[in-house]
Order: C-alpha cells, then sequence, then structure tokens
C-alpha cells in the first residue's frame, strides 16, 4: 500500500489518538510541574462602632486575573514529586534515620499517601493476577468436560462477573457483604461475632478488594484457556495415553506446556488492567483502608472544592513510568514476534 | 455380512478400549462438576439475589432480623401489601430522573460504537496491508496507550477542556472515549483483518476499483463477524465507562454509572438506597441481554488476541 493511502486511511484513528491519548501526556507532565498560584492576600480596614479592625482578606478579582493569565498555576519545577503528598524523600529519609528495623521503616513509610496507595496497587496487581489465571484454568478444565448441553449455560452465567461494569459489580457484592446482606450476616453467624464487618479492618477490606478482583476477572482466563483447551494436539494427548501417562500427568505435561503461550498473554493483559484498579474502591467505598493510584489521582479532581491539577498530574506521570515498566516484557516479546513474521 | 461385522468389530474393539481408558472415575467427574457448579452460583447468584431483593422494601433486602426476609418479604408484605413492590425503580427511574441518564448513555453508545468501527475499521485495514515498519511503531504505540489508566488521560484533559470551554458536555466524551477505545480497535480489527486474503481486494482492484471501493465492497463485507464482535466491546467500554463520564460529564448530562455512583451519596443517607439497587439492576438487564445475544461473539472477541498472537 502507498505511502498516501495508508495516511489517509489511518489518519482519522491516529489523528484521535494522538489528540486524546499522546496529547493528554503531554499535558499531564505539563500540568505537573506547576502549582495552584498562592492567595493574593489584601488588607481591609473595617470600621465599626468599636474601632477599626484590619483583617487579611482573598482578593478574589486579582486571583481571577491571574488565572485567566497563568491557568496551569505558577512554576513549581519538581517541587510537587518530591513532597510529602507524593515521592517524600525527605520524610523517608527522617522515618529511615528514626527506625532501627526494615519492619518498621516499611511500616511508618506505608502511611505516606503514596507510597500506601502503591503498596495496594501493587499488591492487587501481583496477588490477583495469579488466582485469576489459576481460576480460570480450573474453570477451563472443568467446564470442558461437561457434556455439550450444559457448556452453553455455564459460559453465560461466568461471562456476567465480567461483562458487567466494575462500579455496578463490586456494588452489588457490597450489598450483599454488609452486615445486614446475606453474606455479612451468614458470616457473623458462622464466626459467631455479631460486630464482624467486613468494611472496619484494612486486612478484611483487603482481601474483600482481592477477592472481588478475581470474581471478576477469572472469567476472561476461563474463556481464554477454554478456547486453547478446544486446540489441545489430539495426537500428543494420545501417544501420552499410549505411553501411560496418568490423567494428571497428561495435564502437566501435555495441557499446561501447550497452553503456556495463552498464560502468559492473560498475565500481561491482567497487569495492565489490575495496575489501574479503581472502580471496586469506589464501589467498596474502602478509601479508607485501601487507596490505590488511580483512586490518588481521582480524588485530587474530585475531593476537594477545587481541583488539585498539580498534585494529581504529579501522580499520573510516576504512575505511567510504573505503566511502562510493567509493559516492558510485553514491548519486547512484539518485538520478538514482529521480526519473526518478516 | 459376515465379513463386514467383523471388520467393524476389529474397527470398534480399539475404539470402545480407549473409551474406557478415557472414562473419568467417578469421583473426578463429582469433583469437577461440583466445582463448576459452585463457579457458577458464585458468578450468577449475587446478580439474581440482586435482581429479585430490588422489588423488596430495604427493611428486607437489608434486614436485621434474618436474611430469609428478603425471599419472603415480609417487611414489603406489611408495608406495601403485595410481596413485591415497584417502589425502588419509581424513585429511580420518576423522582431521581434515571431515565435523563439512561437516553445519555443510549446516546453516548451508540456515538462510540459508530464511530470507533469507523475509525477503526479504516485504520486496521490499512494496518494490515501495509507491509512498511512504520506499522510496527503504530501498533506497539496503540499498545502503550491501551495500557494507560483512562483516570490519568482524564488528569490531563480537566484543565484543557475547561479553559476552552468544551467541559461537560456529551460530543466532548464521545470523542474521548473514541480515542481511548482506538487502540483496542485497531488490534483487533488488524488482527481481523489479516485473516482475510490479499487477494480479496487485490483482485477487486485489477478489476478497476480504488483502494477505498475495494475495501469498501469487497473486504467489508465479508469482514461483518469481525466487525460485529469489535463493536460489541466497543459498546462495553462506553456502556461501562465511570472514570471519564464520572469527571467530564455535568449532572444533568451524565450516564448510568457515574449517576448510580452519585445516588450512593445522596441517597443512602436518606434511606433510600432501594433506588440504587433499582438503577443497578436496570443498568445491568442490557448486559444480560447482550450476553444471551452474542455470547458466540463474545467469546471469540476474548480469544482473538490471545489464540493469534
Amino acid at each position: 500500500m502507498p505511502h498516501r493511502t495508508f495516511s489517509l486511511f489511518i489518519l482519522p484513528s491516529l489523528l484521535a489518538m494522538l489528540l486524546f491519548v499522546a496529547l493528554p501526556i503531554g499535558s499531564v507532565i505539563y500540568q505537573s510541574l506547576f502549582i495552584e498560584h498562592e492567595q493574593i492576600m489584601v488588607e481591609v480596614e473595617n470600621c465599626g462602632p468599636f474601632g477599626c479592625t484590619t483583617e487579611r482578606r482573598v482578593d478574589a478579582e486579582a486571583m481571577a486575573q491571574l488565572r485567566a493569565e497563568e491557568p496551569a498555576g505558577r512554576w513549581n519545577g519538581l517541587g510537587t514529586y518530591f513532597n510529602a503528598g507524593h515521592l517524600a524523600f525527605e520524610r523517608i529519609g527522617q522515618i529511615w534515620d528514626r527506625t532501627e528495623t526494615w519492619g518498621q521503616f516499611l511500616d511508618q513509610a506505608m502511611n505516606l499517601p503514596f507510597y500506601k496507595a502503591l503498596g495496594f496497587t501493587l499488591a492487587y496487581t501481583f496477588i490477583v493476577t495469579p488466582f485469576v489465571i489459576i481460576l480460570g484454568f480450573c474453570i477451563a478444565l472443568g467446564v470442558n468436560a461437561l457434556p455439550n448441553l450444559a457448556k452453553g449455560p455455564v459460559i453465560f452465567f461466568s461471562l456476567l462477573p465480567m461483562i458487567v461494569t466494575p462500579l455496578i459489580g463490586s456494588l452489588v457484592l457490597f450489598w450483599m457483604i454488609d452486615s445486614r446482606g446475606i453474606i455479612g450476616a451468614t458470616l457473623q453467624t458462622i464466626f459467631g461475632d455479631p460486630t464482624l464487618s467486613l468494611k472496619a479492618s484494612p486486612t478484611l477490606t483487603w482481601v474483600t478488594l482481592f477477592v472481588y478482583g478475581v470474581w471478576h476477572s477469572a472469567p476472561f482466563a476461563f474463556v481464554v484457556f477454554y478456547a486453547g483447551l478446544q486446540g489441545v494436539p489430539k495426537d500428543t494427548m494420545e501417544s501420552a495415553m499410549v505411553d501411560g501417562a496418568s490423567r494428571r500427568e497428561q495435564v502437566r505435561f501435555v495441557v499446561i506446556p501447550y497452553l503456556m503461550p495463552l498464560v502468559v498473554f492473560i498475565a500481561l493483559m491482567q497487569l495492565m488492567d489490575n495496575f489501574r484498579v479503581f472502580e471496586p474502591i469506589v464501589g467498596f467505598s474502602a478509601e479508607a483502608n485501601a487507596t490505590s493510584l488511580s483512586y490518588l489521582i481521582y480524588s485530587d479532581l474530585r475531593g476537594q472544592d477545587t481541583p488539585l491539577f498539580a498534585s494529581a498530574a504529579a501522580t499520573s506521570v510516576l504512575t505511567t513510568l510504573g505503566v511502562i515498566v510493567l509493559l516492558t516484557p510485553v514491548l519486547i516479546r512484539t518485538w520478538r514476534d514482529f521480526n519473526r513474521k518478516a | 455380512m459376515t465379513d463386514t461385522t467383523a471388520a467393524d468389530a476389529k474397527l470398534i474393539a480399539p475404539r470402545r478400549r480407549r473409551r474406557s481408558a478415557t472414562a473419568k472415575p467417578l469421583p473426578l467427574i463429582a469433583l469437577s462438576v461440583g466445582f463448576v457448579a459452585l463457579w457458577v452460583i458464585a458468578a450468577a447468584f449475587p446478580f439474581l439475589w440482586t435482581a429479585w431483593g430490588s422489588f423488596k422494601v430495604e427493611a428486607d433486602f437489608f434486614s436485621r432480623q434474618n436474611w430469609m426476609n428478603a425471599v419472603t418479604g415480609v417487611q414489603t408484605l406489611r408495608q406495601t401489601g403485595e410481596a413485591f413492590t415497584m417502589d425502588g425503580y419509581e424513585g429511580a427511574w420518576i423522582e431521581q430522573e434515571f431515565w435523563r441518564a439512561v437516553i445519555n448513555t443510549a446516546i453516548v453508545t451508540f456515538f462510540v460504537t459508530t464511530i470507533s468501527l469507523t475509525f477503526g475499521t479504516l485504520g486496521g485495514y490499512a494496518l494490515a496491508r501495509s507491509g512498511f515498519r512504520y506499522t510496527f511503531w503504530i501498533l506497539i504505540m496503540a499498545l502503550i496507550f491501551r495500557a494507560m489508566p483512562h483516570v490519568t488521560l482524564v488528569s490531563g484533559y480537566l484543565l484543557p477542556f475547561f479553559e476552552l470551554g468544551i467541559w461537560g458536555y456529551l460530543p466532548t466524551t464521545i470523542i474521548v472515549l473514541v480515542a481511548i477505545n482506538q487502540p483496542f480497535t485497531l488490534w483487533m480489527l488488524h488482527s481481523f483483518f489479516l485473516s482475510i486474503p490479499k487477494d480479496l481486494d487485490e483482485s477487486a482492484m485489477v478489476d478497476g476499483c480504488t483502494r477505498f471501493q475495494a475495501f469498501r465492497l469487497a473486504v467489508i463485507p465479508v469482514m461483518w463477524p469481525g466487525v460485529i464482535t469489535t463493536g460489541l466491546f466497543s459498546f462495553l467500554l462506553a456502556y461501562n465507562d465511570f472514570t471519564v463520564t464520572s469527571m467530564l460529564l455535568t449532572a444533568e448530562n451524565q450516564t448510568m454509572v457515574p449517576k448510580i455512583n452519585s445516588f450512593l451519596g445522596s441517597t443512602q443517607a436518606e434511606g433510600k438506597v432501594m433506588y440504587a439497587v433499582a438503577a443497578v439492576v436496570s443498568a445491568i438487564a442490557p448486559l444480560f441481554v447482550l450476553i444471551m445475544f452474542f455470547q458466540r461473539q463474545i467469546v471469540s472477541g476474548l480469544t482473538a488476541g490471545a489464540v493469534k498472537g
């Protein structure tokens, strides 16, 4: 295809991506280098019946003018990155000096908002992903053994947790684990503890979110593995049988090696998707005990009266760096694939 | 007659023996069926339970005494005189104007899906047919864009959109969702187009079609399965989006998901949580129908990237 035709065909798509994906990344980097204007104060003299008092007030008019001139705020360099809300090197240094053991150090460092969010995001990503793969694989093996008639309905119901909007799916579960909901009340009866609440303790909140994550993503892994199982070569399977392989050995030495590329695929997709975990935290109202990087940005933009653009932008840039680190293996793999094909 | 049966017997005998070798021991069957049954319950029960509960009053769905109340509907019977009530739906759809959000969602999903597919088929076709090196870099770029958390992009839009005065409108949100959706659409359609033989459009061009005519008249007619599958996922992205719609739309332009989220803040305090439950069930129902009709396409779409890649 000549370059000209190619560029005409790709133009709308490329333009949309450049304008609304690439440019915002630039905008985020730019915004992160600025910070909100300082309040301009004026002294106002109030004279009443009991004498005059001077009062300092925000000069709204001057502020509005300043904002109109420089909407992004004043230059701050990398200041936002290093402040207490983000990388907080100074605080980390203090904590390092103060604490004696690694445990103590980590414990205190994890109280800083950025590291708290990073900790949860990484924990979520690296705990949910393997469980999704294992559960998905087990379901696929189970469904594959079912009679054909039952497969359709089972797949239908299996798709539900994945297709339903994460926010709505987490709300549905949230209502069920409420202490007055069916799961919450049952757990209280089982453990004989009428005050037990999955929402109260940080550990239980984390576990709830992890369980939600596995429940939400397992169907994806299941469907991919299930499709893969249909293609397991019959000859290899039969020769394994002839050689006297037991059922477990067949799975271990024929099925799993054959499905390995799919495991890699699911893992990469899941790493990308789980790293941006956000909606479940809103759905489960879990922000007190668990925040993710995405949630930090959201609350910077939504939590206050005026959005904190600089702070949100700095977190965004740091998150993007995290994404790039996660993606490196995928990029290398794609590069190899492309060269092999070419 | 006799020798055919003898031959048949020879043919059948090893097969029969093999079947008995593959027949599973009973405990294993029980285990695997039990496991699948458990999973199906875990996957489906929450939705069925919530759908059932949405026709009850709050005192039943969130029962302090006994969860069986939600099944029998004791309080619902006492408060409304019937075992099922539409109060939650009335409150959400009429009093809280959920219908507005439904219309907005319909507009957003329709335009996001059609525009995404138009841009995506053109781009995906070009990427599949051009052998130049830059196609690789465009695909890699799309992959990186695909991995970007949406909220980081939104934090990039917010200030410029305020400055330009285009914040809060549906068209802005639609084009943003189209752009966010493009990387995925491109990848998927690109792999579908690769599976269509080049000869098809080349012979059309030999017959005198321009490249665009060949694309429209020869390739698109055989591409419908791929287009429908990709369209389903574009639809789901637009329908399910919370991050973009909650931050880029004003309250009256909100789509369903952010609207439900705003219910939680305002109505939970007033004891109207059943409004939110009814709204949630209303939002799930179309997805239920969607899976029913397009299960095959969804499954093939999920596996498209994996099995080919």
